[in-house]
Formats: structure tokens, sequence, C-alpha cells
């Protein structure tokens, strides 16, 4: 079957099995592979994308279900080659060690953020309850939210931290 | 990786279409809303349909609406839109309360109500919530819409009154003076199946007496409600010895199974401390009401 769907401000259409579950049309088919596929059982939270905006878990949602909607992954979310204080914040608050929850929780952050620009400890740990973090890493993530939630232009400096970055590069 | 067999989609385009759909293919069709229940299930081939008919595109389920004494919920409310629903949370504490604990926030995102009472997974937070409530649902097939009390809705595990053939389409919760509910639920962690949850709702009377009062179990082997516990309530002035007595009628009048989540005795006693818990908010809040 054929599905159109706009990714990361891209337009994509292409045939598809119904089957195909939405995390690997955006891997597979897209070549974005920030958006991480782990548990395969909607428990981990790693492969959460925004579907128009809201957080979903892509392993439990069909590429077909997503036809016509509008998809942000964790390429999309910097622009301009500036990343978003969300991904600013990680850097600034160390909200990562191994990374691979990551794209995840950040783009849960982003869609916090956009609806409570300025949410309490307990909201942030509330919004990414449903996702994991093996290493350890609640503490800092929730400081990295906190980070993004009190600098929404970001900073320069962290942006010069950044160096080069596969993330601003949009390819869908 | 897990991926399910293959299958062919379709997406209805009303509820007409939904269900001139399910007639065209049959017992081979399955009917696909949030899919956090069905696709899981797919994945691992315990479900196996030829045909998914996503009706995700059918926005005339997806409402909230209050007409006099009745709240009408459409069957494709997501679980997001109940929880954040401030007339849910002011006539229907109980929804709000369960909501929260459902699943985790991304998954609410998707999971609708309809989909998790179609599921009918004994540990099922919303079949409780309903049962108190005394919500009834609305069934539409190829003959019109039918409406069914909670009773009549439940079959069984995994197993509800809508038809092959049919689709549930609304909740109905009637709106009562004087009322409040509450859910509490234990689980291991975030996104887990219940160990036990339980939900009431109480009416008061004028006097402050407990005029109605439902308590439901989740996950601890008890269909539908506690039978004799709005007897025992009724007349009676909310305080501890009466949450007591009713806490001890609720573990007794369940019938838990002993599996990884706990044995027996402790969930029995969690079917009793979660009862007082849940009757005591409950009355707190029907008379904040009241005030």
């Amino acid at each position: 079957m054929q599905i159109s769907m706009s990714v990361n401000g891209n337009e994509v259409t292409r045939d598809i099995e119904p089957r195909v579950l939405l995390v690997h049309f955006i891997r597979e088919e897209l070549g974005l592979t920030g958006t991480h596929w782990g548990c395969d059982t909607s428990n981990c939270g790693t492969c959460v994308v925004l579907m128009d905006g809201q957080p979903v878990k892509s392993c439990t949602v069909l590429a077909a279900m997503a036809d016509g909607h509008e998809i942000r992954t964790v390429e999309g979310l910097a622009s301009n080659g500036a990343l978003d204080p969300v991904q600013q914040g990680f850097m600034e608050e160390h909200g990562l060690q191994c990374g691979f929850c990551t794209p995840g929780m950040m783009l849960t952050a982003r869609a916090l953020l956009d609806k409570n620009p300025h949410p309490d400890d307990g909201e942030i740990r509330q919004a990414i309850s449903g996702q994991i973090c093996r290493c350890t890493g609640y503490a800092t993530i929730v400081r990295s939210v906190h980070w993004a939630a009190d600098h929404p232009n970001g900073g320069a400096a962290a942006s010069d931290a950044a160096g080069p970055s596969d993330t601003e590069e949009v390819t869908a | 990786m897990q991926i399910p067999a293959p299958f062919d989609y379709a997406r209805a385009t009303d509820v007409d279409n939904a269900l001139a759909l399910l007639e065209r293919h049959g017992p081979d069709a399955r009917l696909v809303a949030g899919g956090h229940s069905l696709l899981p299930m797919m994945k691992l081939r315990l479900a196996r349909p030829e045909w998914l008919i996503d009706i995700n595109g059918l926005a005339e389920l997806d409402f909230l609406v209050r007409e006099g004494n009745v709240f009408r919920v459409g069957a494709l409310t997501r679980h997001t839109a109940l929880f954040e629903s401030s007339d849910v949370a002011r006539l229907f504490p109980i929804v709000t309360d369960a909501e929260q604990v459902i699943a985790d926030p991304v998954v609410r995102n998707r999971g609708t109500i309809g989909g998790s009472l179609c599921q009918a997974d004994p540990a099922e937070d919303l079949s409780t919530v309903c049962d108190v409530l005394q919500a009834e649902a609305v069934i539409r097939g190829p003959a019109g819409e039918r409406t069914v009390s909670m009773d009549e809705f439940h079959r069984g595990p995994y197993e509800t009154a809508v038809g092959q053939n049919e689709l549930l389409v609304e909740l109905r919760f009637p709106i009562r003076d004087r009322s409040g509910s509450a859910y509490e639920k234990v689980e291991r962690r975030v996104g887990d199946w219940a160990v036990a949850a339980a939900g009431a709702a109480v009416v008061l009377a004028a006097d402050g007496t407990i005029d109605d009062a439902s308590v439901g179990l989740t996950a601890v082997g008890l269909d539908g409600t506690v039978s004799g516990i709005g007897d025992l309530l009724h007349g009676r002035r909310p305080d501890e010895d009466l949450f007591t007595e009713a806490g001890r009628m609720a573990a007794a009048a369940c019938e838990p199974v002993s599996d990884q989540r706990g044995g027996i005795d402790y969930k029995r006693h969690l079917a009793d401390e979660l009862t007082r818990r849940v009757l005591r908010s409950a009355c707190a809040r029907a008379a904040e009401q009241e005030g």
C-alpha cells in the first residue's frame, strides 16, 4: 500500500506492507536511525517520536496509521543548525550516558515543554514515566528538561560546544 | 524482531463504512484503534487477523459531551483526553484517578476507552470504573444501535457483548448529585498491570448518610461489582468503622490467583485496604460536592 506523511517537515511517500511498524519505516525506509528500536513491546520508550506533536511509541504504531500525519523525529529537533533547547539541556546537565534512550526522552521533553513551558519535577517525571533509562540517569534527565525550560531560546555557548553534529541534517 | 504476520489493511471512513468492512471481511477482520493491545498480540501471534480495519479516522467517535444528566464519551476518546478533561475530573474523579495509572502517558496518547473495554483484559482498569459508575455501552451493528448495561457488556476475560460485526460507539455515564468516586491501584512499576486495584462510587443523601454505593475490584478475580456492598453501606454514615466493614466484605468477595505479582493473601489484603481507601476518598469527594 502507498502511504504519505510529513517527516520533519518533508513529505515522504513510500510503498509498504501494511504490517510495517512506524519505527522500522522511519529507520529502514527513511534511513533516520536516530529513532531507536528497543523492547518492541511499548515498554521502554526509546522509539518515541512525535505524531502530530504528541509522543507515541513507534514500535506499536503501524506506518499505515501515520499516513497523512506529521511525524517528528530526533533528527527534526534542531533547526537551521541550532540545537533545540532540549538537546542543549541534555548536554549542559549531562542528561545521557550511553544515549540509547535519549532520542525518545528528548522528544517527550519537547512535547511536554510545548504544552507546559514550566513543568515541575513531578510533571517531568510523570511525562517520562513510560521511558526507561538503564544508565540510572533520571535525575540528570529531569535537570536537563529544567534547563531547557529555563532557556527557551537555548544558549549560544552550548550550541558552539556541540560542534559538527549529524542532527543538523534532516534527510527524510 | 517482532513483526505482525501479513494482513490486509483498510481504513474506515465512518462508522457505517467500518461496519460494512466488518461485514465484508467476516470473522478474519479485526478493528484497530490505538493498537496498544492488538498490535502486541499480533506480534506474538496471539491474534492473527487477515484484515485490520483502522478506525482511527472516525472523528465522530471522539467526543466528550454532557447531555442533561448523562455524560457521553465516544469510544475513540483517547486516554489522554479523558485524563485531561476538567469535566471528567469534576463529575467522575474516578476516571481521572484511573487514567493517571493506566499504562504510561505516551501509551495513553494512543489508547482509547473503547479499545480498553473491548480488549476486556481482567486487569483492565476502565472496566471496573465503568462498572461502579453504572455506565451503559452503546453498540452499533448492521441492525442498528443497542444499549447494554456493563453487566451485559462483560462476558468474561477478553470477551464482550460486542459481536464480530458490531462496533462499540459510545459509553454513557449517569451524572448524579452529591456523588463522589475514586480509584486506586497498586502496580509494581509504571505501566505494569495492576497487582490489584479498587474503584468506588457513592451518592450521599441530604443528611450525609450513604444513599447508594458501588465498589469494584480489578485483577483479583471478581466479575462486576462487590455484591451486597450497596446494601451494607446504604443509610449508614461514612466513617472508618464502616469502611473497615466494607473492606472486609470486598476482600471476601474476590478470588485472586497467586502469580508473579503477588500471592493470594497479599492480593486479598490489597482488596481490603484499597476498598477502604477508595470509599474514604469517594465519600469525602461527594461531601465536597455537596458543599
